[in-house]
């Protein structure tokens, strides 16, 4: 056997709550991203992602308080992010129990900042998050930030291997054309991106079926699968997901 | 019953102090040489450069203590880095000499097509010889995150899992069976590295 493709949950979390709600158990709505980050690490979750969608400092101090209780009953990885401005910003999100930190809009103002949290933390810790859209006039993925509000000029491949040589140690890359789709992942941005960078890449964005997993684990050689809306409403049971992907002969942990 | 996690700055060691109080066993950090050698148990985590951490054990003066320790016959689980710090010598850049507890070398893991460096993820053991802590390991996927590995004898290799053309030991074992070493992180592996740190609880206990 080899390394295992990993199925990751990703949390919106904002003012202390898991943004939408959590459905499964009987559709019982669960706001506590304590008790959501149990059931999904129970389930088969390989890895959690919380993104952190609060604004003011005060909701960041909870962000701090909630992660510290999460790694203190779920031992799985725990990817963080959302609003990283400085390697200040990392330490207290590592110290709180974060395994790694991912930086999405700082790092197109501020690249160094990669740089200087791989220092510190090393690569292995250090996630560089990319939001893409097709342009289909100009024929290009384009980065956008600031939640994917602002486009940047930036070439989303070319900025992946940038990310990469300032020490990024893992890409997220979020398609925002497949995102709330329910059609399925980009396969195309993927095969270019793992083309593009040794990384291991995180794929994130158009999950809505089983198939879907399938097509993005057997077609792409990216290491991670992260959807949010299909586990939280529970039409993508996690243990069946990962029995039919190991069925389907893609090398996952059960 | 006193655990003692080794003190000298390693980054994470909160998570591995998590992990072992839900298994109901009590840790306590400590630097302290005196303490470290009355220890009933010894856990030493890492998570970073080889040569750094080793300066840190050297400028706390816990290099002689850890080897004494070992010589104890008393449980001793070093864990991803700290398990590579026990042995002779470490390659990343440059040579540094290790704690000497195994023998040979940690070495870089080379490049392999469509194998990334670092390995990062869960990867699935295959046990090799059984011991306290890899009773519970055979065939289970733990979490990896590195870029270096060891090269030792069969005789120190208690658990493995493959990259590629590679066989990665995932756990090492020292001659008299005290000093177990885990390139995985199991305050990081779910369930099954939960049990990891049961088991130890357990060698703890029998001693």
């Amino acid at each position: 056997m080899t390394l295992a493709k990993r199925i990751v949950p990703a949390l919106d979390i904002k003012n202390g709550q898991v943004v939408k709600g959590v459905q499964f158990e009987n559709l019982r709505s669960v706001g506590d991203p304590v008790t959501v980050a149990k059931a999904y690490e129970q389930a088969g979750a390989d890895e959690l992602v919380l993104l952190d969608i609060t604004a003011t400092l005060e909701e960041r101090d909870t962000m701090m308080t909630i992660v510290n209780a999460i790694s203190s009953v779920v031992f799985i990885p725990l990817t963080v992010g959302g609003g990283i401005r400085s390697t200040q910003d990392m330490t207290r999100l590592i110290k709180a129990g974060a395994d790694k930190i991912f930086v999405n809009s700082a790092a197109v103002k501020q690249p160094e900042l990669i740089t200087k949290g791989a220092a510190i933390f090393g690569s292995q810790a250090i996630v560089g998050a990319i939001d893409v859209k097709w342009e289909p006039k100009s024929k290009f993925y384009q980065v956008y930030v600031a939640g994917g509000t602002q486009p940047t000029g930036l070439n989303a491949i070319s900025w992946a291997k940038e990310m990469v040589a300032l020490g990024a140690g893992e890409l997220l890359v979020t398609s925002m054309d497949a995102d709330g789709t329910k059609n399925g992942y980009d396969i195309d941005l993927y095969q270019q991106l793992t083309e593009a960078v040794s990384v291991p890449i995180v794929a994130s964005g158009g999950a809505g079926k089983i198939e879907d997993f399938t097509a993005l684990l057997k077609q792409t050689t990216v290491d991670a699968a992260l959807a949010a809306s299909v586990f939280h409403l529970g039409e993508i049971a996690l243990p069946q997901l990962k029995q039919t992907l190991k069925k389907e002969g893609v090398a996952i942990r059960i | 019953m006193t655990i003692i996690i080794i003190d000298y700055g390693a980054g994470n060691i909160a998570n591995v102090m998590k992990a072992i109080a839900s298994t109901g066993l009590s840790a306590k950090l400590s630097h302290d040489p005196a303490e470290i050698l009355s220890a009933d148990g010894v856990v030493l985590p890492g998570v970073g450069a080889y040569g750094a951490a080793m300066s840190a054990l050297n400028e706390r003066q816990l290099i002689g203590p850890l080897q004494a320790y070992a010589k104890s016959g008393k449980p001793f689980l070093g864990v991803c880095l700290g398990m590579q710090l026990l042995f002779e010598r470490s390659t990343e850049f440059g040579e540094t000499a290790g704690l000497g507890i195994i023998p040979e070398d940690v070495v870089t893991l080379p490049q392999q097509q469509g194998y990334k460096v670092p390995q990062m993820g869960w990867n699935q053991n295959q046990v090799r010889q059984l011991n306290p802590i890899t009773s519970t390991l055979n065939d289970t996927y733990t979490y990896f995150v590195h870029s270096f590995y060891v090269r030792t004898a069969p005789q120190y290799i208690a658990a493995t899992v493959d990259y590629g053309q590679i066989e990665i030991p995932s756990v090492v074992v020292n001659d008299s069976g005290n000093v177990i070493g885990a390139q995985f992180h199991p305050e990081k592996s779910g369930k099954d590295g939960l049990l990891v740190w049961q088991s130890f609880k357990e060698m703890v206990d029998d001693k």
